[in-house]
Protein backbone atom coordinates (compact mmCIF):
# COMPACT_ATOMS: atom_id res chain seq x y z
CA UNK A 1 0.00 0.00 0.00
CA UNK A 2 1.32 3.52 -0.95
CA UNK A 3 0.48 6.03 0.86
CA UNK A 4 0.72 10.04 -0.20
CA UNK A 5 1.71 13.24 2.09
CA UNK A 6 -1.94 14.95 1.62
CA UNK A 7 -3.70 11.61 2.67
CA UNK A 8 -1.64 11.45 5.98
CA UNK A 9 -1.93 15.59 6.12
CA UNK A 10 -5.84 14.74 5.87
CA UNK A 11 -5.67 12.52 8.42
CA UNK A 12 -3.41 14.70 11.00
CA UNK A 13 -6.71 17.05 10.17
CA UNK A 14 -8.96 14.44 11.76
CA UNK A 15 -6.55 13.38 14.44
CA UNK A 16 -6.49 10.53 12.87
CA UNK A 17 -2.64 9.97 12.02
CA UNK A 18 -0.85 7.61 13.61
CA UNK A 19 2.64 8.72 15.22
CA UNK A 20 5.30 6.81 16.27
CA UNK A 21 9.05 7.83 17.37
CA UNK A 22 11.50 6.29 15.53
CA UNK A 23 12.75 4.50 19.04
CA UNK A 24 8.91 3.58 19.48
CA UNK A 25 8.90 2.39 15.96
CA UNK A 26 11.21 -0.61 16.02
CA UNK A 27 9.39 -2.54 18.85
CA UNK A 28 6.19 -1.91 17.17
CA UNK A 29 7.22 -3.24 13.78
CA UNK A 30 8.97 -6.12 14.97
CA UNK A 31 6.32 -7.33 16.42
CA UNK A 32 3.51 -6.31 14.15
CA UNK A 33 5.35 -6.76 10.54
CA UNK A 34 7.07 -4.38 8.19
CA UNK A 35 4.03 -4.69 6.05
CA UNK A 36 1.08 -4.13 8.26
CA UNK A 37 2.74 -1.18 10.67
CA UNK A 38 3.71 0.36 6.98
CA UNK A 39 0.11 0.74 6.18
CA UNK A 40 -1.13 1.27 9.71
CA UNK A 41 1.46 4.13 10.68
CA UNK A 42 1.77 7.45 9.02
CA UNK A 43 4.52 9.34 10.51
CA UNK A 44 8.01 8.54 12.26
CA UNK A 45 9.70 11.22 14.21
CA UNK A 46 13.01 11.57 14.98
CA UNK A 47 15.65 14.02 16.76
CA UNK A 48 18.81 15.02 17.54
CA UNK A 49 20.43 17.33 19.72
CA UNK A 50 24.08 18.36 19.61
CA UNK A 51 26.37 20.66 18.70
CA UNK A 52 26.77 21.71 15.22
CA UNK A 53 29.36 24.51 14.00
CA UNK A 54 28.09 25.63 10.69
CA UNK A 55 24.64 27.35 12.59
CA UNK A 56 24.20 30.67 12.99
CA UNK A 57 21.39 33.95 12.25
CA UNK A 58 20.96 36.98 10.30
CA UNK A 59 19.21 40.21 11.57
CA UNK A 60 17.43 42.80 10.00
CA UNK A 61 17.44 45.39 13.55
CA UNK A 62 15.42 48.25 11.61
CA UNK A 63 17.32 51.90 10.35
CA UNK A 64 18.01 54.42 13.34
CA UNK A 65 17.33 58.22 13.42
CA UNK A 66 19.84 59.55 11.82
CA UNK A 67 20.37 56.61 9.04
CA UNK A 68 23.59 54.32 9.67
CA UNK A 69 24.98 52.07 7.37
CA UNK A 70 26.68 49.02 9.12
CA UNK A 71 28.19 46.95 6.02
CA UNK A 72 31.67 48.61 5.44
CA UNK A 73 32.03 49.01 9.08
CA UNK A 74 32.31 47.38 12.50
CA UNK A 75 29.33 45.77 14.21
CA UNK A 76 29.05 44.07 17.63
CA UNK A 77 26.59 41.84 19.51
CA UNK A 78 27.92 42.00 23.35
CA UNK A 79 31.02 42.19 21.52
CA UNK A 80 30.77 39.39 19.09
CA UNK A 81 31.23 40.89 15.79
CA UNK A 82 28.62 40.26 13.43
CA UNK A 83 29.32 40.02 9.53
CA UNK A 84 27.79 42.80 8.06
CA UNK A 85 28.66 42.77 4.09
CA UNK A 86 24.41 43.40 3.05
CA UNK A 87 22.73 46.29 3.16
CA UNK A 88 22.50 48.85 5.31
CA UNK A 89 20.94 46.98 9.07
CA UNK A 90 21.17 43.15 7.77
CA UNK A 91 23.89 41.26 9.62
CA UNK A 92 24.60 37.37 10.10
CA UNK A 93 26.23 36.30 13.30
CA UNK A 94 28.14 32.92 13.19
CA UNK A 95 27.80 30.63 16.48
CA UNK A 96 31.27 30.48 16.23
CA UNK A 97 32.03 34.10 16.39
CA UNK A 98 34.02 35.08 19.31
CA UNK A 99 34.95 38.95 21.06
CA UNK A 100 37.96 40.42 19.36
CA UNK A 101 39.73 40.30 23.10
CA UNK A 102 39.14 36.82 24.03
CA UNK A 103 42.64 35.49 25.00
CA UNK A 104 41.00 32.48 22.60
CA UNK A 105 43.77 29.34 23.17
CA UNK A 106 46.76 32.29 24.41
CA UNK A 107 46.20 30.42 27.98
CA UNK A 108 46.05 26.74 26.55
CA UNK A 109 43.28 25.22 27.00
CA UNK A 110 41.26 28.73 26.21
CA UNK A 111 37.67 28.68 27.91
CA UNK A 112 35.85 29.88 25.07
CA UNK A 113 33.01 30.67 27.46
CA UNK A 114 31.24 33.23 25.35
CA UNK A 115 31.01 33.69 21.42
CA UNK A 116 28.38 34.05 18.72
CA UNK A 117 25.86 30.87 20.07
CA UNK A 118 25.84 32.14 23.52
CA UNK A 119 24.44 35.45 22.05
CA UNK A 120 21.77 33.65 20.07
CA UNK A 121 20.58 31.70 23.72
CA UNK A 122 20.79 34.76 25.26
CA UNK A 123 18.14 36.92 22.49
CA UNK A 124 16.19 33.74 22.32
CA UNK A 125 16.07 33.53 25.97
CA UNK A 126 14.34 37.29 25.73
CA UNK A 127 17.05 39.07 27.12
CA UNK A 128 18.89 42.45 25.39
CA UNK A 129 22.31 42.14 24.06
CA UNK A 130 24.49 45.48 23.29
CA UNK A 131 24.47 46.64 19.33
CA UNK A 132 27.24 48.68 19.31
CA UNK A 133 28.59 49.87 15.49
CA UNK A 134 31.07 52.29 14.04
CA UNK A 135 30.77 53.18 10.04
CA UNK A 136 31.82 55.36 7.51
CA UNK A 137 29.20 57.12 6.96
CA UNK A 138 27.53 58.23 3.36
CA UNK A 139 25.48 61.13 2.31
CA UNK A 140 21.99 58.82 2.92
CA UNK A 141 23.81 57.02 5.31
CA UNK A 142 25.29 59.73 7.80
CA UNK A 143 25.69 58.44 11.37
CA UNK A 144 29.11 56.43 12.35
CA UNK A 145 28.44 55.26 15.58
CA UNK A 146 25.16 53.51 17.24
CA UNK A 147 25.19 51.91 20.76
CA UNK A 148 21.74 50.69 21.81
CA UNK A 149 20.44 47.48 23.95
CA UNK A 150 18.35 45.47 21.63
CA UNK A 151 16.27 42.65 21.91
CA UNK A 152 14.65 39.76 19.90
CA UNK A 153 10.89 41.41 19.69
CA UNK A 154 12.77 45.09 18.85
CA UNK A 155 13.95 43.68 15.43
CA UNK A 156 12.12 43.28 12.18
CA UNK A 157 13.48 39.97 11.21
CA UNK A 158 15.52 37.32 13.07
CA UNK A 159 16.43 33.87 11.35
CA UNK A 160 18.61 31.27 12.25
CA UNK A 161 20.06 30.03 9.42
CA UNK A 162 22.30 26.77 9.51
CA UNK A 163 24.17 26.13 6.58
CA UNK A 164 25.28 22.25 8.02
CA UNK A 165 23.42 20.61 10.34
CA UNK A 166 22.39 17.28 11.46
CA UNK A 167 24.93 15.03 10.38
CA UNK A 168 24.09 11.90 9.26
CA UNK A 169 26.84 9.77 11.62
CA UNK A 170 29.71 10.79 12.83
CA UNK A 171 33.17 9.56 13.86
CA UNK A 172 34.52 8.28 17.18
CA UNK A 173 37.48 10.10 18.63
CA UNK A 174 40.00 8.60 20.38
CA UNK A 175 43.92 10.08 21.16
CA UNK A 176 46.98 7.43 20.57
CA UNK A 177 49.41 9.84 21.95
CA UNK A 178 50.32 10.59 25.38
CA UNK A 179 48.80 14.29 26.10
CA UNK A 180 45.41 15.09 26.69
CA UNK A 181 43.89 16.57 23.54
CA UNK A 182 41.57 19.44 23.50
CA UNK A 183 39.26 18.66 19.92
CA UNK A 184 35.72 20.03 18.84
CA UNK A 185 34.87 16.24 19.96
CA UNK A 186 35.28 17.48 23.39
CA UNK A 187 38.35 16.45 26.06
CA UNK A 188 39.86 13.12 24.39
CA UNK A 189 42.48 11.26 27.46
CA UNK A 190 45.70 10.53 26.03
CA UNK A 191 46.55 6.30 24.99
CA UNK A 192 42.68 5.84 24.46
CA UNK A 193 41.85 7.38 27.88
CA UNK A 194 38.43 7.69 26.54
CA UNK A 195 35.77 7.67 23.62
CA UNK A 196 33.69 10.24 22.38
CA UNK A 197 30.92 9.82 19.87
CA UNK A 198 28.62 12.56 18.51
CA UNK A 199 25.44 11.01 17.01
CA UNK A 200 22.06 10.55 18.14
CA UNK A 201 21.88 6.59 16.41
CA UNK A 202 18.37 5.15 16.29
CA UNK A 203 16.94 8.26 16.17
CA UNK A 204 18.95 10.64 14.30
CA UNK A 205 16.98 11.90 11.48
CA UNK A 206 19.26 11.13 8.19
CA UNK A 207 19.92 7.58 9.95
CA UNK A 208 16.01 7.23 9.24
CA UNK A 209 15.94 7.71 5.81
CA UNK A 210 19.62 7.10 4.72
CA UNK A 211 18.84 7.57 1.29
CA UNK A 212 16.71 10.79 1.77
CA UNK A 213 13.44 9.04 -0.19
CA UNK A 214 11.20 11.96 1.99
CA UNK A 215 13.35 14.73 3.04
CA UNK A 216 14.73 17.74 0.90
CA UNK A 217 13.94 21.03 -0.03
CA UNK A 218 10.87 22.56 2.00
CA UNK A 219 10.42 19.66 4.88
CA UNK A 220 8.97 21.12 7.93
CA UNK A 221 10.90 20.27 10.93
CA UNK A 222 11.29 20.93 14.50
CA UNK A 223 14.44 23.73 14.66
CA UNK A 224 15.32 25.08 18.02
CA UNK A 225 11.99 24.20 19.72
CA UNK A 226 9.76 26.18 16.69
CA UNK A 227 9.37 25.50 13.43
CA UNK A 228 11.62 25.04 10.46
CA UNK A 229 12.54 24.13 7.41
CA UNK A 230 15.07 22.28 5.08
CA UNK A 231 16.26 24.46 2.39
CA UNK A 232 18.57 22.08 0.70
CA UNK A 233 21.38 19.68 1.46
CA UNK A 234 24.16 21.04 4.28
CA UNK A 235 27.47 21.63 3.34
CA UNK A 236 29.77 18.57 2.76
CA UNK A 237 26.71 16.67 1.90
CA UNK A 238 28.62 13.17 1.08
CA UNK A 239 26.09 10.74 0.18
CA UNK A 240 28.70 8.48 -1.51
CA UNK A 241 30.18 7.00 1.52
CA UNK A 242 30.53 3.23 2.67
CA UNK A 243 26.77 2.06 3.58
CA UNK A 244 25.85 -1.46 5.17
CA UNK A 245 23.56 -3.80 3.24
CA UNK A 246 20.81 -1.74 4.89
CA UNK A 247 22.15 1.47 3.82
CA UNK A 248 23.24 3.01 6.48
CA UNK A 249 26.55 5.14 6.02
CA UNK A 250 29.37 3.83 8.01
CA UNK A 251 30.94 6.95 8.03
CA UNK A 252 30.05 10.92 7.93
CA UNK A 253 27.48 11.45 5.23
CA UNK A 254 24.78 13.55 4.31
CA UNK A 255 23.78 16.95 5.94
CA UNK A 256 20.91 19.83 6.07
CA UNK A 257 20.75 23.18 5.68
CA UNK A 258 18.23 24.33 7.83
CA UNK A 259 16.10 27.62 8.60
CA UNK A 260 13.64 28.89 11.24
CA UNK A 261 12.20 32.55 12.78
CA UNK A 262 14.48 32.74 15.86
CA UNK A 263 11.65 34.09 17.68
CA UNK A 264 9.78 31.29 18.00
CA UNK A 265 12.48 29.08 19.54
CA UNK A 266 13.71 28.35 22.80
CA UNK A 267 16.60 28.75 24.93
CA UNK A 268 16.22 24.97 25.95
CA UNK A 269 16.68 24.15 22.11
CA UNK A 270 19.54 26.28 21.50
CA UNK A 271 22.42 26.16 23.45
CA UNK A 272 26.04 28.39 23.85
CA UNK A 273 28.54 25.74 23.81
CA UNK A 274 31.89 26.51 25.20
CA UNK A 275 34.84 23.20 23.82
CA UNK A 276 37.68 23.99 26.33
CA UNK A 277 40.41 24.73 23.69
CA UNK A 278 38.33 24.20 20.63
CA UNK A 279 36.23 26.99 20.84
CA UNK A 280 32.41 28.05 20.78
CA UNK A 281 29.55 26.31 18.81
CA UNK A 282 26.07 26.30 19.19
CA UNK A 283 23.99 23.13 20.39
CA UNK A 284 20.90 22.77 17.86
CA UNK A 285 17.86 20.64 18.61
CA UNK A 286 16.03 19.36 15.42
CA UNK A 287 13.42 16.47 14.69
CA UNK A 288 12.56 15.77 11.18
CA UNK A 289 9.38 13.75 10.65
CA UNK A 290 9.60 10.61 8.05
CA UNK A 291 6.22 10.41 6.39
CA UNK A 292 5.57 6.11 5.97
CA UNK A 293 4.75 6.53 2.28
CA UNK A 294 5.33 3.10 1.76
CA UNK A 295 7.21 -0.30 3.30
CA UNK A 296 10.73 0.36 1.99
CA UNK A 297 10.26 3.68 3.99
CA UNK A 298 8.81 2.00 7.01
CA UNK A 299 11.75 -0.61 6.84
CA UNK A 300 14.38 2.20 6.90
CA UNK A 301 12.54 4.30 9.92
CA UNK A 302 13.19 0.72 12.13
CA UNK A 303 17.27 1.19 12.32
CA UNK A 304 18.28 -0.12 15.32
CA UNK A 305 22.02 1.25 17.28
CA UNK A 306 23.08 -1.62 16.88
CA UNK A 307 22.92 -2.18 13.31
CA UNK A 308 24.96 1.64 13.09
CA UNK A 309 28.48 1.44 12.82
CA UNK A 310 30.89 5.01 13.15
CA UNK A 311 34.37 4.83 12.59
CA UNK A 312 37.33 5.19 15.23
CA UNK A 313 39.32 7.51 14.40
CA UNK A 314 42.70 8.94 16.07
CA UNK A 315 42.58 13.22 16.63
CA UNK A 316 45.50 13.06 17.90
CA UNK A 317 47.35 12.63 14.76
CA UNK A 318 45.20 10.81 11.93
CA UNK A 319 42.42 13.43 12.06
CA UNK A 320 44.76 16.67 12.15
CA UNK A 321 47.07 15.47 9.18
CA UNK A 322 44.43 14.37 6.78
CA UNK A 323 45.76 10.56 7.24
CA UNK A 324 42.75 8.54 6.08
CA UNK A 325 41.65 5.06 7.28
CA UNK A 326 40.64 4.08 11.18
CA UNK A 327 41.24 1.75 14.06
CA UNK A 328 38.28 -0.01 13.81
CA UNK A 329 34.11 0.24 13.96
CA UNK A 330 32.40 0.55 17.14
CA UNK A 331 28.10 0.83 16.80
CA UNK A 332 25.83 2.89 18.64
CA UNK A 333 24.88 0.35 21.41
CA UNK A 334 28.91 -0.31 22.36
CA UNK A 335 29.11 3.53 22.26
CA UNK A 336 26.00 4.03 24.64
CA UNK A 337 26.74 1.32 26.65
CA UNK A 338 29.65 2.80 28.34
CA UNK A 339 32.48 0.98 27.20
CA UNK A 340 34.52 -0.09 23.60
CA UNK A 341 37.24 -1.94 22.82
CA UNK A 342 39.76 -0.29 20.24
CA UNK A 343 43.50 -2.24 19.78
CA UNK A 344 42.14 -4.99 22.44
CA UNK A 345 41.67 -2.16 25.17
CA UNK A 346 38.77 -1.53 26.75
CA UNK A 347 38.07 2.03 26.32
CA UNK A 348 35.19 4.17 28.44
CA UNK A 349 32.65 5.97 26.06
CA UNK A 350 31.25 10.02 26.42
CA UNK A 351 28.32 11.44 24.19
CA UNK A 352 28.77 14.83 23.21
CA UNK A 353 25.03 14.31 21.59
CA UNK A 354 22.18 14.43 23.98
CA UNK A 355 20.08 10.93 23.25
CA UNK A 356 17.53 11.96 26.28
CA UNK A 357 17.24 15.44 24.68
CA UNK A 358 16.54 13.68 21.03
CA UNK A 359 14.08 11.26 22.36
CA UNK A 360 12.39 14.69 24.05
CA UNK A 361 12.26 16.04 20.49
CA UNK A 362 10.97 13.14 18.66
CA UNK A 363 7.92 12.69 21.23
CA UNK A 364 7.28 16.77 21.24
CA UNK A 365 7.53 16.63 17.56
CA UNK A 366 4.79 13.32 17.79
CA UNK A 367 2.56 15.31 20.27
CA UNK A 368 2.20 18.42 17.45
CA UNK A 369 1.57 16.00 14.79
CA UNK A 370 -1.30 14.43 16.96
CA UNK A 371 -2.73 17.59 18.18
CA UNK A 372 -2.93 18.69 14.44
CA UNK A 373 -0.69 21.52 15.21
CA UNK A 374 2.42 20.51 12.51
CA UNK A 375 1.48 19.25 9.12
CA UNK A 376 3.89 17.61 6.45
CA UNK A 377 5.07 19.37 3.89
CA UNK A 378 6.05 17.68 0.09
CA UNK A 379 9.50 18.30 -0.77
CA UNK A 380 10.30 20.79 -3.36
CA UNK A 381 13.42 18.17 -4.44
CA UNK A 382 14.67 15.36 -2.61
CA UNK A 383 18.29 15.52 -1.11
CA UNK A 384 20.74 14.88 -3.46
CA UNK A 385 21.12 10.70 -2.96
CA UNK A 386 24.12 8.17 -3.72
CA UNK A 387 23.73 8.06 -7.43
CA UNK A 388 23.71 11.88 -7.39
CA UNK A 389 27.79 11.70 -8.08
CA UNK A 390 28.69 14.14 -5.40
CA UNK A 391 32.18 13.82 -4.28
CA UNK A 392 33.59 15.69 -1.69
CA UNK A 393 36.92 17.28 -2.10
CA UNK A 394 39.52 18.24 -0.27
CA UNK A 395 41.20 21.70 -0.44
CA UNK A 396 43.79 21.53 -3.07
CA UNK A 397 46.54 24.11 -2.40
CA UNK A 398 47.99 25.55 -5.43
CA UNK A 399 51.45 27.57 -5.13
CA UNK A 400 51.10 31.21 -6.07
CA UNK A 401 52.70 32.59 -8.89
CA UNK A 402 54.84 35.60 -8.31
CA UNK A 403 54.22 38.45 -10.69
CA UNK A 404 57.36 40.55 -11.89
CA UNK B 1 32.22 3.85 61.84
CA UNK B 2 31.65 7.45 60.25
CA UNK B 3 32.86 8.22 57.58
CA UNK B 4 32.79 12.83 55.90
CA UNK B 5 33.98 14.30 53.06
CA UNK B 6 34.90 17.98 54.64
CA UNK B 7 36.61 21.01 53.29
CA UNK B 8 39.23 22.63 56.32
CA UNK B 9 40.15 26.04 55.98
CA UNK B 10 43.15 26.83 57.84
CA UNK B 11 44.11 30.70 58.64
CA UNK B 12 47.71 31.45 57.78
CA UNK B 13 49.39 31.03 61.51
CA UNK B 14 48.42 27.43 61.04
CA UNK B 15 49.55 26.37 57.86
CA UNK B 16 52.68 25.51 59.36
CA UNK B 17 51.66 23.09 62.53
CA UNK B 18 51.09 19.04 62.01
CA UNK B 19 47.79 19.20 62.66
CA UNK B 20 46.41 16.49 60.49
CA UNK B 21 49.06 14.51 62.51
CA UNK B 22 46.99 15.14 65.70
CA UNK B 23 44.01 14.04 63.98
CA UNK B 24 45.42 10.55 63.52
CA UNK B 25 46.99 10.00 66.41
CA UNK B 26 45.40 11.71 69.14
CA UNK B 27 41.98 11.05 67.69
CA UNK B 28 42.43 7.87 65.80
CA UNK B 29 41.27 8.83 62.40
CA UNK B 30 41.83 7.68 59.04
CA UNK B 31 42.19 10.93 57.21
CA UNK B 32 42.74 10.40 53.12
CA UNK B 33 43.76 14.18 51.90
CA UNK B 34 42.23 14.51 48.81
CA UNK B 35 43.14 17.74 47.54
CA UNK B 36 45.52 20.12 49.37
CA UNK B 37 46.74 24.28 48.13
CA UNK B 38 47.88 27.00 49.86
CA UNK B 39 46.55 30.20 48.89
CA UNK B 40 48.50 33.71 48.24
CA UNK B 41 47.58 34.99 51.41
CA UNK B 42 48.99 31.92 52.62
CA UNK B 43 45.62 30.54 53.90
CA UNK B 44 44.74 26.92 53.79
CA UNK B 45 42.47 24.89 51.96
CA UNK B 46 42.18 21.01 52.29
CA UNK B 47 39.42 18.41 51.25
CA UNK B 48 39.58 15.21 52.85
CA UNK B 49 38.16 12.01 53.90
CA UNK B 50 37.95 11.51 57.06
CA UNK B 51 36.96 8.01 58.60
CA UNK B 52 36.44 7.12 62.40
CA UNK B 53 34.26 6.34 65.70
CA UNK B 54 31.47 8.58 66.79
CA UNK B 55 33.18 9.85 69.82
CA UNK B 56 36.66 10.53 67.88
CA UNK B 57 35.46 12.41 65.51
CA UNK B 58 33.53 14.79 67.15
CA UNK B 59 36.65 15.26 69.66
CA UNK B 60 38.52 15.72 66.04
CA UNK B 61 36.00 18.38 64.97
CA UNK B 62 36.17 19.76 68.50
CA UNK B 63 40.07 20.13 68.67
CA UNK B 64 40.24 22.13 64.74
CA UNK B 65 37.52 24.26 65.99
CA UNK B 66 39.56 25.32 68.89
CA UNK B 67 42.16 25.76 66.68
CA UNK B 68 40.06 28.20 64.55
CA UNK B 69 39.79 25.67 61.72
CA UNK B 70 36.49 25.95 59.83
CA UNK B 71 35.71 22.98 58.29
CA UNK B 72 32.20 22.52 55.95
CA UNK B 73 30.71 19.61 54.33
CA UNK B 74 32.32 18.90 50.52
CA UNK B 75 29.20 18.54 48.92
CA UNK B 76 28.54 22.33 49.43
CA UNK B 77 31.04 23.20 47.42
CA UNK B 78 30.22 21.35 44.24
CA UNK B 79 26.92 22.12 42.29
CA UNK B 80 25.68 20.24 39.61
CA UNK B 81 23.22 23.08 37.33
CA UNK B 82 21.01 20.60 36.52
CA UNK B 83 18.94 23.04 34.43
CA UNK B 84 22.18 23.89 31.94
CA UNK B 85 22.65 19.72 31.58
CA UNK B 86 21.78 18.74 28.47
CA UNK B 87 22.67 14.86 29.62
CA UNK B 88 25.35 14.47 26.59
CA UNK B 89 27.25 12.20 29.04
CA UNK B 90 30.33 14.11 27.66
CA UNK B 91 31.26 13.72 31.99
CA UNK B 92 31.02 10.00 32.54
CA UNK B 93 33.72 9.04 30.96
CA UNK B 94 36.14 10.81 33.21
CA UNK B 95 34.48 10.98 36.43
CA UNK B 96 36.38 8.04 38.20
CA UNK B 97 34.29 7.76 41.42
CA UNK B 98 31.18 7.69 39.47
CA UNK B 99 29.70 10.63 41.45
CA UNK B 100 28.71 11.78 37.93
CA UNK B 101 26.35 8.71 36.38
CA UNK B 102 24.08 7.96 33.49
CA UNK B 103 21.01 5.71 33.06
CA UNK B 104 22.13 3.96 30.29
CA UNK B 105 18.03 3.02 29.83
CA UNK B 106 17.32 6.35 29.19
CA UNK B 107 21.01 8.30 29.27
CA UNK B 108 20.17 10.26 31.74
CA UNK B 109 22.53 11.88 33.58
CA UNK B 110 22.65 11.78 37.59
CA UNK B 111 25.28 13.39 40.26
CA UNK B 112 25.58 12.06 43.12
CA UNK B 113 27.30 14.84 45.69
CA UNK B 114 28.67 12.53 48.66
CA UNK B 115 30.79 10.28 45.68
CA UNK B 116 32.09 13.58 44.83
CA UNK B 117 35.89 14.31 45.34
CA UNK B 118 36.10 17.52 43.90
CA UNK B 119 39.07 16.12 41.59
CA UNK B 120 37.50 19.14 39.00
CA UNK B 121 37.82 16.95 35.71
CA UNK B 122 34.55 17.32 34.97
CA UNK B 123 35.09 21.30 35.00
CA UNK B 124 36.57 21.55 31.37
CA UNK B 125 34.90 18.65 29.56
CA UNK B 126 31.69 20.09 30.56
CA UNK B 127 30.57 21.95 26.89
CA UNK B 128 27.63 23.68 29.17
CA UNK B 129 29.24 25.04 32.06
CA UNK B 130 27.02 22.54 34.21
CA UNK B 131 29.69 21.90 36.90
CA UNK B 132 30.95 24.51 39.34
CA UNK B 133 33.23 23.27 42.37
CA UNK B 134 34.58 26.12 44.50
CA UNK B 135 37.95 25.46 45.79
Amino acid sequence: MVKTIEEINEKIRKGKAVVLTAEEIIDYAAEKGAKKTAQEVDVVTTGTFGPMCSSGAYFNVGHSKPRIKLGGGKTFLNDIPVYTGFAAVDFFLGATAMAEDDPRNKIYPGKFSYGGAHVIEELVAGKDVRLSATAYGTDCYPRKTLETDISLKDMNEAVLFNMRNAYQNYNVAVNLSDRMIYTYMGVIQPKLGNANYCNAGQLSPLLNDPYYKTIGIGTRIFLGGGVGYVVGSGTQHNPGVARTENGVPKMTAGTLAVKGDLKMMSPKWLRGTSFTGYGVTLTVGIGVPIPILNEEILRHSMVKDEEIWAQIVDYSESYPQCIPGSLGEANYRQLKSGKITVQGKEVPTSGLSSYLRAGEIARILKEWIEAGKFFLTQPVELLPSVDSGIVFKPLKERPIKKSK
Amino acid sequence: MQKKRVVFNYPSHLVDQPVISKLVKDYDLTVNILRARITPKEEGRLVLEIVGKRAGLEAGFQYLRNLGIETQPLAQDVKWHEDRCTHCTACISVCHPQALDVNRKTMEVSFNRDKCIACELCIPVCPYQAMEILF
